[in-house]
């Protein structure tokens, strides 16, 4: 798979100018990634970066089921885990692992992986929908299942762990720092994104969007919808693996939580929260769905609702996710008329931020109210340390959702009108 | 694409980058367990318990060294190994250099074997784990290491003291063994039928078996076999929602002897089986509670209820961890030199305020301490637990539990 | 033999609660084509909401309230929530319930705390109905087959016997074509998600105090009910009632009796490795069916779903 993806770049590079625009995004991405360890140098700032770039492999193998392919799995995670314990075992099988530079473990995940999908799919991608998704569930629910029975191969509860640094070194490198290992992930992170963006371009690639769209007309057209269905399956499960054989390689211990459904259904809610229309739909999803999870779970113990409640929000107001909502800026700014957003955004968005946190505040008082100790009446919001017993907290931060959500719904019509205003194109009615 | 998300990350990441720098007169201990999710209750009555025992036996005494105090920074892993892993690297950049965990013995695996890891990568800022919940004997056995220390008596250890209680009433004859699927239950079950085996040869295992752990709606089939083998009494491993749906289960559908097991009190459990459960729970457990062993321990409790009402003093070690911590600072003269800090914990003997003498075991880093068998009731109860009236009242005392117990573990000091 | 009996009558009692979960998602399934990942979450609500009435009003109160509320929230997610998200397809309608499957946990984790909660059987039914063979079996469970018997037959009853039922059978066929008949399909979408969602909440108040109600109940039994309704057939209430019975006494039984593999591979003709710990088809030989039990549904539901995909009992394709 790795192989192929570098002639179409070549011939890219043939094309000439028009696609010099198409490489600017990863040029600059992969800039930007090298960059990142030396602005954030800490070790725990380093392991979330690495957190989110498999997070965000896994949410791009995702959207190609989801996305390019319109099948919904609520079992994607089995594949990720499957190829992560391949390479924990490969790990620990030393006479193999000694001579083996560690940059090329996650092939082993990633065959691994796509062995699977191979079985898998040959039964499941037979039908899209519903019949998809239910074996897709039933076949998560199974493996899963079988990670607390196979105690051989998965560990039972513990999982099974190894060590990186018993690999061949590479270039001197063991592996023993995050750091050493955030440019390992980086390196596939890069490889296989790149992979995922160049099959969606493959005939085999555009074709799972017509099978997406109307499975009907692509079978008249003289494509088989399953074979297109299977081959994508096969290639989502390939970089699954990969994404589970770099789990691996940062935390060296693959569990059950690896397989599980839980898994398999965060994977989803990344995915569609950063949009699944778009092909960074997912990168934007990964990263904000791991600062949430990580950093948000630091200050407050409800991030889960908050996070539940941004959920059920993207799906009912902006089903396109992030990207989409960002993508709805491309029309304005290429008419050139971005700038008449700016007052109207600032006039709804700055009383709806207030709106939403001082929500989040009456919340949290609220939960401290309920749930804190007795006499622990102290509680600290936003750099504010008052009582929970003073109803001053409880009023400013209820009047000022109140306020902003008043004052967001009276400017909604002027922004709604200057959207109008900004899409329109003047020159194309005239 | 990228940029922009990277702006708002560089403002979360300096937050983290700030809270980094560990101030020299507090010594922080990061508590990492689940303070959201479905232990989350667990968690967050454990890290009132620490918050107390750090706040009322270290710093309102003076402190440790020349007045330095504890801190407790809270890390919640939600019960997951993975999570645990990115906390602990947080915490370890915060300049954190203890890391106390209990739930699950799956998280404590994956905390030490990272810890092992990150101490021998990292010698210059090594940290100590201090296990003070998860039983399962691999991690004092062959999975040990000198960072790992573990203040509650594991899995073979109570084991070995239900048995001797067991085997001292003639009555029992037939007994059923029951547990989850996993390492722990695999304990638990392997230590009963061994241990009866050699106390009471006489004894018959009347059945012997594993469930899906946390998977089981209805206990009603299990409790049916229970009740047609005609066993005497059940032992189990089952905690949360699978040992009180299993004991309900087993006390609605007919049986009427008593159910051995270790983890049925507290977080809600105490409560729901109330009445139901009076003289039939049995629990193999540490730090005696009812009656209260000493007057130090009653105040202790007490002045714990008036500061959490619906909290439970439920993990009576903790106060042993957060003493013997102390104690092992002040004779190591350093907070941050884990390894001399390490080697004062060897060895160590202290008395605990629950009563009897806790032993820090060199060998394998395993405490050994009085282990207690206890029964659920409302009579004789000065402490009830889920302020529900009922408690557990001490009926048995085995000093110095598993004092000779063997253990595989060969222990590499730095 | 007389332990057959218990099984059989416990199964029953299985099969009939997981009916009462699923007949309600199988007619919003059929008629809205919405997967309701959040259906049993109604179902952890119902519980939550009867304890919170007992406490009040004692338990009667709540199995007759707590459906009615949990039924009136149905009806107003679907208006306010699936009915906007509708329009964007199916999955995104799917997704939803998902999220709100999270969310509702989070909700109920935020209003009653983590813990278990102590919601009860009444003191009526309270006690043993009878026994077999020194196995008793509880009153209240012979009061959940009364009751999920009676609401099969109420159910039934308005199905086949009224207009409003007449409509939504139809619906379940042909909902294009009742839709072209004028009726107010969106009305009746609303009416069956309010109902379907109460049914849910029914379970929930008598299933709540045998089970335990506690903020992981949805979960524990969320997906095992959408595989109920693939294998007895989409849109099909008997082939749900088939199905849940089905399930209740497979699992049932398989846990109620030690089948070994074991003996299945000594039977086979294979040998057991000696000593057991160190082969590496360990587990495969020390497997027994309580183990397994929970999955087996899951396994019958692939393979159903890959030679009869419409179930046993569907006409549709699922």
């Amino acid at each position: 798979m790795t192989a192929t993806t570098h002639k179409p770049q070549s011939a890219d590079f043939a094309g000439g100018g028009v696609t010099l625009a198409g490489l600017a995004p990863w040029l600059i991405a992969v800039a930007f990634l090298l960059v990142m360890p030396f602005i954030f140098t800490s070790n725990s700032a380093i392991t979330i970066m690495n957190q989110m770039a498999i997070t965000i492999i896994f949410a791009l193998s995702y959207n190609m089921l989801l996305g390019q392919g319109g099948m919904l799995s609520f079992g994607h995670a089995v594949y990720m885990g499957v190829g992560g314990f391949v390479c924990v075992h490969v790990m620990n099988w030393d006479g193999f692992f000694s001579g083996l530079p560690l940059p090329v473990l996650p092939i082993f995940g990633g065959l691994f992986g796509m062995g699977l999908a191979l079985i898998v799919g040959s039964f499941s991608t037979r039908r899209a929908g519903t019949v998809f998704a239910m074996i897709s569930l039933g076949v998560g629910e199974l493996i899963a299942a079988c990670s607390v029975i196979i105690v051989v191969f998965f560990g039972g509860e513990e999982g099974v762990s190894g060590d990186r640094t018993y690999g061949l070194p590479v270039f001197g490198i063991e592996f023993l720092q995050q750091i050493e290992v955030y440019y390992l992930i980086v390196f596939w992170l890069v490889l296989s994104a790149l992979g995922m963006f160049l099959f969606s371009r493959t005939p085999v690639g555009r074709m799972a969007n017509a099978v997406r769209d109307n499975p009907e007309r692509a079978e008249f057209l003289g494509y088989s919808a399953r074979w297109v269905r299977f081959y994508s399956f096969v290639a989502a499960g390939f970089f699954a693996g990969s994404a589970g054989g770099l789990f691996a390689i940062n935390y060296e211990i693959l569990t059950e939580e690896n397989l599980n459904l839980a898994t398999s259904g965060t994977i989803l809610l990344v995915t569609f929260l950063g949009g699944v229309g778009f092909f960074f739909g997912p990168i934007i999803g990964a990263i904000v769905f791991t600062l949430l999870q990580t950093v948000l779970s630091l200050q407050t113990e409800l991030w889960a609702l908050y996070v539940g409640a941004l959920f059920v929000a993207t799906v009912m107001f902006f089903p396109g996710g992030l990207a989409g909502v960002i993508m709805m800026h491309v029309p304005p700014l290429v008419l050139g008329k971005l700038h008449l957003l700016v007052k109207p955004y600032i006039k709804v968005l700055v009383p709806g931020l207030v709106c939403i946190l001082a929500t989040a505040g009456f919340i949290e008082i609220l939960f401290h109210a309920r749930h804190a100790a007795l006499g622990d009446d102290e509680m600290t919001l936003y750099w504010v340390t008052f009582s929970h017993l003073n109803p001053l907290p409880w009023i400013v931060t209820g009047g000022l959702a109140v306020g902003g959500f008043w004052l967001a719904r009276r400017h909604a019509p002027e922004l709604a009108e200057a959207w109008h205003e900004a899409n329109t194109d003047r020159r194309a009615s005239a | 694409m990228r940029k922009t998300t990277g702006i708002g990350l560089s403002a979360v990441m300096a937050t983290l980058l700030a809270a980094g720098t560990a101030s020299a007169d507090t010594i922080k201990i990061a508590f990492i367990d689940p303070l959201s999710g479905p232990f989350a209750s667990t968690g967050t009555n454990g890290l009132h318990q620490y918050e107390f025992a750090a706040e009322t036996l270290v710093n309102e005494k003076g402190g440790v060294l020349d007045g330095d105090t504890f801190e407790i920074v809270a890390f919640d892993n939600k019960t997951s190994p993975k999570e645990s892993l990115v906390q602990l690297q947080v915490a370890i950049d915060q300049g954190i250099r203890y890391v106390v965990q209990g739930n699950s013995s799956g998280v404590a695996h994956a905390l030490t074997d990272a810890i092992e890891k990150h101490n021998r990568r990292n010698p210059d800022d090594r940290v100590l784990f201090l296990n003070y919940s998860a039983v399962d004997p691999a991690l004092t056995n062959e999975n040990c290491n000198f960072w790992h220390f573990r203040f509650d008596a594991n899995a073979d250890i109570k084991m070995d003291a239900l048995t001797d209680v067991i085997a001292e009433q003639d009555d029992i004859t037939k007994v059923y063994v029951i547990g989850q699927d996993y390492s722990f239950g695999k304990a638990v079950s392997s230590a009963a039928t061994s241990f009866l085996g050699e106390k009471r040869p006489d004894i018959e295992i009347v059945g012997n078996e594993l469930h899906p752990i946390g998977k089981v709606k209805d206990f009603t089939p299990y409790s049916r076999k229970i009740v047609s083998s005609g066993a005497d009494a059940v032992i189990t491993g089952n905690w949360g929602a699978d040992m009180l749906n299993l004991g309900k289960s087993v006390i609605d559908n007919g049986f009427d002897g008593p159910i051995y097991t270790y983890y049925a009190a507290a977080d809600g459990i105490t409560a729901a089986f109330g009445e139901s459960g009076k003289d039939r729970l049995r629990l193999v457990t540490e730090g005696q509670t009812n009656p209260p062993p000493n007057d130090r321990a009653a105040a202790y409790i007490e002045a714990f209820k008036a500061k959490y009402p619906d909290g439970n003093m439920s993990q009576t070690r903790i106060t042993n961890v957060i003493e013997m911590l102390a104690k092992a600072i002040n004779e190591a003269g350093t907070a941050t030199d884990v390894v001399a800090v390490g080697e004062a914990l060897e060895g160590m003997e202290h008395e605990s305020m629950w009563g009897g003498t806790l032993y820090m075991r060199p060998e394998d880093h395993q405490l050994i301490q009085d282990v207690l068998i206890t029964v659920h009731t409302n009579e004789g109860i000065d402490y009830d637990l889920d302020n529900s009236d009922y408690g557990q009242r001490m009926e048995h005392r085995i000093e110095m539990a598993g004092m000779d117990s063997p253990t595989t573990c060969k222990m590499r000091r730095p | 033999m007389d332990l057959v009996l218990v099984n059989l009558i416990d199964g029953l009692v299985t099969g009939l609660l997981l009916f009462m979960l699923s007949a309600g998602l199988t007619l919003i399934f059929s008629m809205m084509g919405v997967l309701n990942f959040a259906h049993a979450s109604f179902y952890m609500l119902g519980a939550y909401f009867a304890y919170q009435i007992s406490v009040y009003l004692g338990f009667w109160m709540g199995l007759l309230v707590a459906p009615l509320i949990v039924g009136a929230l149905g009806a107003g997610v679907e208006r306010y929530g699936l009915r906007r998200v509708h329009q964007y397809g199916h999955v995104p309608e799917l997704i939803f319930t998902f999220g709100l499957a999270l969310l509702i946990e989070e909700v109920v984790q935020f209003i009653w705390g983590k813990d278990q909660i102590p919601y009860e059987i009444p003191g009526i039914l309270e006690g043993a109905a009878f026994a077999i063979a020194g196995n008793t079996i509880p009153l209240y469970k012979v009061f959940m087959i009364f009751l999920s018997l009676a609401i099969f037959g109420g159910l039934l009853f308005v199905l086949t016997k009224t207009r409003v039922g007449m409509i939504i059978q139809a619906a379940l066929s042909y909902p294009r074509t009742v839709e072209a008949l004028g009726h107010n399909v969106p009305l009746v979408f609303m009416g069956v998600f309010g109902v379907g969602t109460a049914l849910a909440g029914v379970a929930g108040v008598i299933a709540g105090p045998v089970l335990s109600t506690f903020p992981g109940m949805a979960v524990v039994l969320g997906s095992i009910v959408f595989v109920t309704i693939v294998i007895g057939g989409l849109g099909s209430l008997g082939g749900a009632l088939v199905a849940s019975l089905i399930i209740g006494w497979m699992t049932t039984f398989a846990k109620a009796y030690d089948m070994r593999m074991e003996d299945l591979l000594t039977w086979m003709g294979l040998t057991k490795p000696e000593p057991i710990w160190d082969s590496a088809w360990q587990d495969l030989w020390t497997l027994t069916s309580p183990q397994v039990a929970d999955i087996l549904p899951y396994l019958l539901m692939v393979l159903i779903l890959i030679f009869r995909p419409y179930g046993l009992f569907g006409k549709r394709d699922v």
